[in-house]
């Protein structure tokens, strides 16, 4: 496991320490970025959130984007993932660093992100890619949470490829 | 039409060439993150809005306004031919406010036999043959000037200076004196949008909608207020950005109702010159015969 995956884990266990009593749950996905062939490519930032369907507050799981960048800390273009940033991204001056991660190559990225607990409902896994130069895409996944598993799964068209995700208490 | 109609009227009591046209203030930008952040601005006036080819708005009456509400000086003001530019460096998170407030009384009034015009301009009519008014600016209010045109008799009106608390002297007749103002305004957001503050005063707009949570497929509500009561049926438009590359004005018309609420259904994402006025006869104080009321706000309504 690389630099970052230590980091969300480690983050994440902190989290869930401090969070309500109830088991946290985890997102395993693979999310396909495109191999591009363009004359300058930048990585995409990147969110991945869950929304409850009817219900405003999303729970960010993953901001993928240049958080080590001198300028700004890279947060300037986080506006960029422009769902994200208005439905709650923008709640805060920089993701925490829970969430925090940094932009991924092209090809499968295989992750496992904790979720904080879900109640039974309906839901939706949301990918949002944003990139420099590129265009912007956004995937919403809709899945019905029975307490014990769900998949979601869906695919863009120009920014993101094929995302599939299991969904575990 | 009677939009335009209005603004010619107003024209006439106005020191500026900027209302005989559509103001407007174009950001570069709405939606701001970091923990801090830059937008530039262009200021006009014109017949289709944000599409400098007229007037620049003056700097000097443009401001900047904090989340909390203290005022922060705009930066790198430039005065160009056809329109002003500035930016304003967002330093706190929240909601700010840019751009014009002005409150004032116009009109005339009689004193012993005496014509006075109040506010409009700061001195009498350039006389014939003198230098003419700065380029764009308002014909002599008292008809047509220009060598060889008569010369006013001596019952030419007085000018008298204007302000928001102005009230006419003791022993005045004729009295018709209004109280203006114009409002035009940009809301950015740098983070988290916070309240937008009210002050009570003139024609105001009070965002349902947050103006940093406008989408071209949600449709956008909001409140107009009189002195700080709903204002009904006040006629609203809402004008998209980019005139010069369609045929049709693109127009939203909307009123408001009892509330003073209006729905606006945007008819794509882009830049909207949200545009209302109020004008009535009432006396909100002594001395006071109406009211005369612009607002317009520059919304950026994003694709969902």
């Amino acid at each position: 496991m690389n630099r970052i995956a230590y980091r969300f884990m480690l983050a994440g266990a902190v989290t869930a320490g401090a969070a309500a009593p109830a088991a946290a749950g985890t997102v395993e996905m693979t999310v396909n970025i495109p191999q591009l062939r363009v004359a300058e490519y930048h990585r995409p930032y990147v969110a991945i959130w869950i929304e409850e369907a009817g219900k405003p507050e999303i729970r960010t799981l993953a901001v993928w984007y240049d958080y080590d960048n001198r300028e700004n800390g890279g947060t300037k273009w986080l506006r960029d993932l422009r769902s994200w940033w208005r439905k709650g991204g923008r709640t805060a001056a920089k993701p925490a660093d829970a969430v925090t991660g940094a932009t991924r190559a092209p090809g499968p990225q295989r992750v496992k992100l904790n979720t904080p607990a879900l109640k039974p409902g309906n839901y939706a896994l949301v990918v949002e890619a944003s990139r420099e130069e590129g265009g912007r895409e956004l995937v919403s996944m809709p899945f019905t949470w029975n307490g014990r598993s769900a998949t979601a799964s869906g695919t863009g068209r120009t920014e993101l490829g094929a995302i599939s995700a299991t969904i575990k208490p | 039409m009677k939009r335009m109609f209005l603004l010619a009227a107003t024209a006439l009591i106005s020191s500026s060439p900027l209302y005989a046209h559509n103001a407007w203030i174009k950001p570069s930008a709405t939606t701001v993150s970091g923990e801090d952040g830059w937008v530039t601005f262009d200021a006009a006036a014109s017949t289709d809005v944000y599409n400098a080819d007229h007037a620049p708005m003056a700097l000097e009456q443009i401001k900047a306004y904090a989340p909390d509400g203290t005022e922060t000086p705009i930066e790198n003001g430039m005065r160009g031919r056809f329109r002003s530019t500035f930016d304003v460096h967002l330093t706190k998170p929240g909601t700010w406010r840019v751009g014009i407030q002005n409150l004032s009384v116009t009109g005339s009034y009689k004193l012993d036999g005496q014509e006075y015009r109040v506010g409009g301009r700061r001195g009498p009519p350039p006389s014939a043959g003198g230098p003419g008014g700065a380029p764009g600016g308002n014909p002599p209010a008292g008809g047509p000037g220009g060598p060889g045109a008569p010369q006013r008799s001596g019952n030419a009106p007085n000018f008298v200076a204007s302000s928001a608390d102005f009230s006419p002297p003791a022993g005045a007749t004729d009295v018709k004196l209004s109280l203006s103002g114009m409002r035009n305004e940009v809301f950015v957001t740098l983070g988290n949008p916070s309240e937008v503050r009210l002050t009570g005063q003139g024609l105001e707009m009070q965002p349902i909608s947050h103006p940093a949570d406008l989408v071209a497929d949600e449709p956008g509500r909001f409140r107009f207020l009189v002195d700080g009561k709903p204002a009904a049926g006040l006629e609203v438009e809402a004008v998209p950005d980019g005139r010069r590359f369609r045929d049709e004005q693109g127009t939203i018309a909307a009123t408001t109702d009892a509330n003073g609420e209006v729905t606006i259904n945007w008819t794509g994402p882009g830049l909207y010159w949200l545009h209302t006025d109020y004008r009535d006869e009432s006396s909100p104080r002594p001395g006071i015969t109406g009211r005369r009321f612009q607002y317009t706000a520059n919304l950026e309504v994003m694709a969902p």
